[in-house]
């Protein structure tokens, strides 16, 4: 990376930072609206899609972590604190496992209901579990609560993204967006 | 021969000791080795249920398979596709309409070898008040006295109104459903106790 660069994410893991952000969103928001809905054709549409979003989470997420070793993070600036910088650091480690854990859980959860998972129709994903009833209602409040957990820490990253922008006027939220440019140093 | 197989059935159920009616020559269906199942796909997703409750009369002698006979009811409230929610819904008006009609029906009207070990059994299958004849090919393996009949065949679920309203469209739910059996007809005698 050019060094007009430096203390930026690269456009690479930008552009994936803020999709997985968008289809977890989906994802999220699509999972919480369709388990509530009436048995109808709709809803099989919404499960099947809400399986493909979560899939394809699962890749992207993955190709990010992956570019990380490639791309290290951009260190945060020296006035952060060294509790804050802790926390940063278990934030994103939780944010990364759940984002990869959803999935899986997810996953897991539809096999043990005896429904197997084809991406897009087209590509069927083998079977970890067999269909076991008492499993898949585990499974499901495992997804259930692993998805609220991920809520809560993704609240707890935006407030802090917020509280790094407004209050401490830092380059820690620009070094993140695709347009606005960090500030001089 | 056959009023003698009936007076045989009608001294067993005055017993209490039969719940089925024995038709002539019936054989004895072990229950916990059978099964009747099925895959539907949804969204491209091939799901499996199962027929919790059968009953099945089988005469069938492979030295002579075109003079067989076969029965299967299903109680089709017995659906069991491993989700109460889907478990309830198929018995609506929309689907099964158990209220209605709560039994599927198969007469094997003729049955024919295709090779060894290797039959296919023809006849009416009535479902939901609509019968439409079906050609079921299936194999016999023997397990010590015993028989194991086991096969297969699609049918259309709209030609049995299967799937009324927003499920007439196949591009949810196929219209395709795979049927299969496993009964095993055991050689012992029926129970006794």
């Amino acid at each position: 990376m050019a060094d007009n660069n430096r203390g930026r994410y690269t456009a690479v893991a930008i552009s994936l930072h803020w999709l997985v952000f968008a289809l977890v969103l989906a994802a999220w928001s699509l999972g919480l609206y369709m388990v509530d809905l009436p048995l109808s054709p709709q809803k099989l549409k919404y499960f099947s899609w809400h399986k493909w979003i979560g899939v394809t989470i699962f890749l992207f997420a993955t190709a990010r972590l992956a570019g990380r070793f490639v791309h290290p993070a951009p260190p945060l600036p020296l006035s952060v604190p060294a509790w804050q910088r802790s926390a940063a650091y278990v934030s994103y480690a939780l944010l990364y496992v759940l984002i990869l854990a959803i999935p899986i859980s997810g996953w897991l959860f539809s096999s043990a209901s005896g429904v197997p998972v084809v991406y897009f129709g087209v590509l069927p994903l083998p079977n970890p579990v067999e269909k076991d009833k008492e499993l898949a209602e585990f499974l499901k409040q495992i997804h259930i609560f692993l998805n609220w957990t991920l809520f809560v820490i993704v609240c707890v990253h935006v407030l802090a993204a917020l509280k790094h922008h407004i209050v401490d006027r830092d380059d820690v939220l620009a070094r993140m967006l695709p347009i606005i440019k960090p500030r001089r140093e | 021969m056959r009023y003698g197989a009936t007076t045989y059935a009608a001294a067993f159920a005055c017993l209490g000791l039969l719940a089925l009616p024995l038709s002539s020559g019936a054989q004895n269906v072990d229950y916990a080795h059978s099964q009747i199942s099925f895959v539907s796909v949804q969204m491209k997703v091939p799901v499996e249920a199962v027929f919790r409750k059968f009953t099945a009369q089988i005469s069938f002698d492979p030295a002579k398979p075109e003079a067989s006979k076969a029965q299967i009811e299903i109680d089709l409230a017995s659906f069991d596709i491993g989700n109460d929610e889907i478990n309830n819904d198929v018995k609506d008006k929309n689907w099964f309409d158990t209220r209605n009609f709560p039994a599927a029906k198969f007469v094997a009207t003729g049955v024919r070898a295709l090779g060894p070990g290797r039959y296919e059994a023809r006849g009416p299958l009535t479902i939901k008040g609509r019968t439409n004849d079906i050609i079921a090919p299936f194999t016999v393996k023997a397990d010590g006295g015993s028989q194991i009949f086991e096969g297969g065949f699609a049918i259309r679920r709209l030609q049995y109104n299967l799937g009324e309203g927003v499920w007439k469209d196949t591009d949810t739910v196929a219209d395709e459903v795979q049927i299969k059996f496993r009964i095993y007809v055991s050689g012992k005698p029926p129970p006794k106790k």
